[in-house]
């Protein structure tokens, strides 16, 4: 009986929170449906309109501390792009910088309780770097024109090998957005399944300081997490447009 | 053991949602169009806000903080010159009063000397002056006193003569008394 009880207060349901649905009930989710996905996808751009446009409306010398905190985001972003992607790829800055403020705050709203996160959804993230990869290869091609291909030609390594390296970099080039993207929606996936997980086990009074002390800890990390991603995908950018600007090794 | 056959519970249950549900949500691939598209505009609204309006805005501001703090350590620079330049004048000015002071002593000791010395020799030559008049007036007063003595003894003759009931000429008396004093 007990058992019973105990098995169905702890119904693991771990993945429910990444479900898609219609906003405004119906089963059919169309194109144009507004969705879950579509609600925390507005807060995103609600929340960056309030910290980057809202927070700098001031203009004052001396930062309130909101655009203090605009300011941070805009100096740690330029500064990324200008040390990894050098002072030509400052051009492509504010879209950069639309990766990382989208990344950093669909991470940063999905740890909200009973939140829907976005980049947890390979459809999302799988766009965002196919976009990166596709915009840096058209655009290697376009800066440099065939001598892009020089970048999968290793001319530091010795003759016999540099086919061999051709080939590893060719591969390793395309499997840049899969990784790009995967890495993403796998971190954000994983943290917020283990924190379901934990947040179900409280419902068995045993073990529930337990689970909640691992929620909390889980929490923590997702945190960190949730700024690393944003971070890491942000610089790999830096990186790629790099490689399509100054293609020679 | 009891947790052992919760997870079995659980993994059980699980199977059974994923199976009702069609396994993980992120592949379902039914979902993609919808949030593909809701992506690309969220993405186009955010690329607008920030390269519209936020970035320049938030670079303007930047740039203008920069130019501040730049001006600032300009002017700081210069005040600081100018301090520098106001330190000189005063030090410069103080040791002029120094010496202008040591010159004013200089003068005031010398005039002070002149005044004592012109003091002193008018001093001296005053007590010179006083000493040559008690000296005249001592040889007057000694005079003085000759003539008086003289005068009383005649007096004191003529009055002694005329207790000795003798009539006494003055001149005589006079003339003797003059010859004895002589004498």
């Amino acid at each position: 009986m007990a058992t019973e009880e105990a098995s169905e207060g702890l119904v693991f349901h771990p993945m429910d929170q990444f479900k898609v649905e219609p906003l405004f009930g119906g089963d059919a989710i169309h194109w144009y449906t507004p969705t879950n996905a579509t609600l925390w996808m507005g807060l995103t751009v609600v929340a960056i309109f309030l910290l980057l446009v809202l927070g700098s409306r001031g203009r004052a010398v001396i930062p309130t501390r909101v655009q203090s905190i605009a300011e941070l985001a805009y100096g740690f972003v330029y500064k990324m792009v200008e040390d990894v992607a050098g002072k030509d790829g400052l051009k492509y800055f504010p879209y950069i910088m639309t990766l990382f403020m989208f990344i950093l705050f669909a991470n940063f709203l999905g740890l909200l309780p009973m939140a829907f996160t976005t980049t947890s959804h390979v459809a999302v993230t799988v766009v965002l770097a196919l976009a990166v990869f596709i915009g840096v290869t058209v655009l290697g091609f376009v800066k440099n024109g065939a001598s892009f291909l020089g970048l999968f030609w290793v001319t530091s390594a010795p003759l016999a090998i540099r086919p061999v390296l051709a080939v590893i970099e060719i591969i390793s080039y395309f499997v840049r957005p899969v990784s790009h993207s995967i890495r993403l929606a796998g971190n954000m996936t994983a943290g917020h399944a283990v924190i379901k997980v934990f947040a179900a086990f409280a419902g068995a009074a045993i073990l529930s300081p337990l689970a909640i002390l691992g929620v909390a800890a889980m929490y923590g990390l997702e945190i960190l997490v949730s700024f690393i991603q944003a971070y890491v995908f942000t610089i790999l950018t830096c990186v790629y447009l790099k490689d399509a600007l100054h293609p020679h090794h | 053991m009891a947790t052992n056959a919760n997870e079995a519970a659980h993994g059980a249950a699980d199977a059974a949602h994923a199976a009702e549900t069609g396994g993980m949500p992120q592949i379902d691939f039914a979902t993609f169009p919808n949030q593909i598209f809701w992506l690309v505009v969220t993405i186009v609204v955010i690329y607008l806000i920030l390269s519209r309006v936020a970035l320049p805005r938030i670079g303007s501001v930047l740039a203008e903080r920069q130019g501040t703090i730049t001006n600032d350590i300009a002017a700081a620079e210069e005040l600081k010159l100018k301090a520098q330049e106001a330190e000189a004048a005063y030090n410069q000015a103080l040791a002029d009063a120094r010496v202008e002071a040591q010159k004013i002593i200089a003068e005031a000791k010398a005039e002070i000397q002149i005044g004592l010395d012109e003091a002193t020799a008018k001093a001296d030559a005053e007590i010179a002056a006083k000493a040559a008049e008690s000296e005249k007036k001592i040889g007057e007063v000694r005079a003085g006193a000759l003539e008086a003595v003289t005068e009383v003894a005649k007096d004191t003759a003529a009055e002694i003569i005329g207790m000795l009931d003798q009539k006494a000429d003055a001149a005589v008396v006079s003339e003797a008394v003059n010859a004895r004093l002589k004498g």
